[in-house]
């Protein structure tokens, strides 16, 4: 039982990791796509659009990887949360759709370029509220009774969710324009430091009004960063986060390029750790722990042999893909 | 529960749905693929720009199929959990990680060499180029493997145990489990035919540029690659579909009865019924026209063998024969259709007449679409011809799925059938557009940005790019007379 407990836990950080890995890399591609209709029509769009139409499929995968991870190693947690949240989920389904092919129809098509630049926006706009918004659902809890979702219709639709979903939003947003300073040059830069400066500072804001109301609102959470112990593990969390924001608003000032962007991901690296403390070990609260929503010690062994030999060889080819496309976007996009 | 049955089968009809508008895009995209692969191999081989500008050609439109595959797949891969979520509890520990195995090493691999596959050329030079193309291919037949598996397990489960809440659990050996009894005949049967697909509809573009100009090297070039494959594997799928029917008739018996229309045993030899309107209520084929004891010569090799018929299978446990009954001859009638496509082109081969015969062209081109019906009605034979088991013989589809109301299933159906004839119906559009273009020489690739094709000739490297990078003088095209090609 002791390694089963072990290997529940290290599949609990590999979901975790995945859900992490795609929310900064979707993130700035998602954020691109809140930000477009900001962009002047013609180069800066086209600019922006190719500085990620090679990297977004891959970055749209770690979706995939979460949900699938989620269904493989605690399937019970898959079968509860997407019930609760079906609305969400379709919606963020239906949003990634449009975001998706917009990367495709706006060159066929001229023509109707403004629609699919339009399909591009809606879709991301609402693909990137939803997950905020699913992720906040989760976090007020969802009712389990006898293995399956046993709550209403609009249970996930609180002023809670709305406020981690404008949060998410905004978060992307940040993650899109640090993204675009470092990979445009002239205007279409400065413009994108504009833009990160106001979202980075949405983004705090939120990111704070999500943790007043965590905290003022909910008990046991209050406890988990309020009471000795606990406090000494959690504090450490928004102190860093305080931190790093003052060096991302001083890295925009400073007109940094690069820099912004990696302090973005570490902002969320710090929101992530944040949701740690709040939840563990429950994948499901209140009432689910990663132990309870658990697939047996056999189906997690054989998946660990999968992940251990191919998740370096993913991580190193997407960094390959990457680095193939480093440097500022030409005008004239990659052919 | 009427409430409850409308849910149900409102879920039905949105995965049926969802997946068989996914399904169109990766029949085509698995043999695209490779069929890229394979010009940009014949290129770096004879270095022929035709082969190049027919891997330019069929980029463009790989890129837009692609993409539409990509985006209605992730809906799949959350669809399990939204609708089925007790089919997801339960059989989780089984499947699921052959799911997340179809992630790992199929979908990152994908995705991770699309983007130089689409625009990196010239950042990695050919043969680096050529190994992200593979990658992709490889990744699509990966990704094959694993769902196929997947979906196997649920027709012919074994190699697991039931635990004590109620899950499906792994048994001793994940061998069983991937290559359960059906998977091999589903794995090969579904490949060729997207590959098959794919011909198809390679096929019927050099077929309709043909008709318009029959001097076309890259219109001769894929319409011969295209019949080449129709010639050689057809046949061979037709000798694999048999022996995935014989292999269902073994685990899925009333699958077998309700393709064959078989509602009666046959106690000393069964006809194939090629024709007939299946009657569930009266359990039998009214005006049905068949060659007596065929079937029995086709499923047993013995023209008087005994075939028992849905008579002997209990009411509630019979799929719904018409269905199965149609599309199961809709496939079949493709493939024979195709057949004769193939033989037709080897006899214009010897005639020395394949691209200048009229009537074998407009043949093909009726064709083109023809192996995306298929596959669709070939789907349908089989997961209809499961029920009423989500699991056969395990977990009941009625059983298995997500405690919601119909009016919230019916919204997100109704969603999806709107935003899918929207969106892909315009991606098809497009599709087809290029397709109309004729392929010709100095073929441009993945176009971006406002200033049309880089890289043709006339337009001067900006300061962005390197003229000393070798690769990149075999991009610019219209460096050869279109009589140069074969």
């Amino acid at each position: 039982m002791s390694v089963n407990v072990d290997l529940t836990t290290v599949w609990a950080f590999i979901i975790a990791f995945a859900v992490f890995a795609y929310v900064v890399m979707d993130g700035f591609d998602l954020g691109i796509g809140i930000l477009f209709p900001t962009f002047e029509v013609g180069p800066e769009r086209d600019r922006a659009m190719n500085s990620i139409a090679p990297v977004w499929d891959g970055n749209e995968t770690w979706l995939v990887l979460g949900g699938g991870g989620l269904f493989a190693a605690f399937p019970l947690a898959y079968a509860v949360i997407l019930p609760a949240t079906y609305p969400l989920i379709i919606a963020m389904l239906l949003g990634l759709v449009f975001r998706g092919v917009a990367f495709e129809y706006r060159w066929r098509d001229p023509g109707h370029r403004r629609y699919w630049d339009a399909a591009f926006t809606g879709g991301s706009l609402i693909a990137a509220m939803a997950q905020g918004m699913t992720l906040g659902a989760l976090l007020q809890g969802i009712e389990v009774v006898d293995r399956a979702y046993a709550g209403s219709w609009f249970d996930w639709l609180t002023p809670y969710t709305l406020l981690t979903g404008l949060g998410t939003v905004a978060g992307y947003a940040l993650l899109g324009a640090a993204w675009l300073v470092w990979k445009l040059d002239g205007e279409s830069q400065h413009h994108a430091r504009q833009l990160a400066k106001r979202a980075a500072w949405a983004t705090l804001v939120l990111m704070g009004a999500v943790s007043l109301y965590n905290v003022f609102l909910n008990a046991e959470y209050a406890a988990r960063w309020l009471t000795a112990p606990e406090i000494f593990y959690a504090a450490p969390v928004p102190i860093l986060t305080a931190v790093v924001a003052v060096a991302m608003l001083r890295a925009l000032k400073a007109e940094r390029h690069s820099k912004p962007f990696w302090l973005g991901i570490a902002l969320f690296f710090l929101g992530m750790a944040g949701l740690g403390v709040t939840m563990w070990p429950y994948v499901v609260p209140p009432g689910l722990t990663i132990w309870d929503a658990a697939a047996p010690e056999r189906s997690q062994v054989f998946m660990l042999v999968g992940v251990a030999i191919t998740l370096p060889l993913i991580i190193a080819y997407t960094a390959w893909a990457y680095w193939v496309f480093r440097g500022k976007v030409g005008h004239e996009g990659y052919h | 529960m009427p409430d409850g049955l409308d849910a149900l089968l409102l879920a039905r009809i949105q995965f049926a749905f969802t997946v068989s508008f996914h399904f169109i895009f990766p029949a085509f995209s698995i043999g695209l693929a490779s069929y890229l692969a394979v010009l940009e191999a014949l290129w770096l081989k004879t270095g022929k720009p035709l082969y190049l500008d027919l891997f330019k050609y069929w980029l463009k439109i790989f890129a837009i199929a692609f993409a539409m595959g990509v985006v209605s797949g992730i809906v799949m891969s959350y669809q399990f959990g939204t609708n089925w979520s007790v089919f997801s509890d339960k059989a989780g520990p089984v499947i699921g990680p052959l799911m997340a195995y179809e992630v790992l090493t199929a979908f990152f691999l994908e995705a991770g060499f699309l983007g130089v596959m689409l625009f990196g050329m010239e950042k990695v030079g050919r043969k680096l180029h050529f190994a992200a193309t593979c990658m992709v291919a490889l990744g699509t037949f990966i990704s094959a493997f694993w769902i196929l598996s997947v979906n196997s397990w649920m027709h012919t489960p074994t190699g697991f145990v039931t635990g004590a809440n109620g899950q499906l659990l792994p048994g001793e050996s994940w061998w069983e489990i991937v290559f359960n009894p059906s998977f091999p005949y589903r794995l090969v049967h579904t490949v060729l035919a997207a590959y098959l697909t794919t011909a198809f509809v390679v096929g019927g573009v050099g077929a309709w540029h043909l008709l318009k100009d029959r001097a076309n090297p890259h219109a001769r070039k894929m319409f011969s690659m295209a019949m080449w494959m129709a010639a050689i594997v057809v046949p061979v799928q037709i000798f694999a579909g048999d022996l995935h029917g014989l292999n269902t008739m073994e685990h899925q018996p009333q699958k077998v009865m309700a393709m064959e229309g078989h509602y009666e045993s046959h106690p000393d030899g069964a006809p194939l019924y090629l024709f007939g309107i299946p009657n569930d209520d009266e359990q039998r084929l009214d005006y049905a026209v068949g060659i007596p004891k065929l079937s029995s010569l086709i499923l047993k090799h013995d023209l008087d063998a005994p075939l028992a018929g849905l008579d002997t299978i209990p009411d509630d446990e019979q799929p719904p024969v018409a269905v199965v009954f149609w599309s199961f001859r809709v496939m079949v009638g493709i493939g024979f259709a195709m057949l004769g496509i193939g033989l037709w082109s080897l006899f214009a081969r010897w005639r020395r007449r394949l691209y200048d015969w009229p009537m074998l062209h407009k043949a093909a081109l009726a064709m083109g679409p023809s192996g995306f019906v298929a596959v669709i009605a070939g789907w349908i034979t089989t997961e209809v011809g499961r029920q009423p088991y989500v699991v056969y013989n395990i977990l009941r589809t009625a059983d298995a799925a997500s405690p919601l109301d119909a009016p919230a299933v019916a919204a997100s159906l109704l969603a999806f059938v709107v935003v899918y004839f929207a969106v892909f119906g315009a991606g098809v559009w497009y599709i087809l557009h290029l397709m109309r273009k004729a392929p010709k020489p100095g073929e441009y690739g993945v176009k971006r940005g406002d200033k049309g094709p880089i890289r043709t000739a006339g337009i001067t490297p900006g300061p962005t790019q390197d003229p000393s990078d070798a690769s990149r003088r075999d991009l610019s095209g219209s460096k050869h007379e279109p009589g140069d090609a074969p």
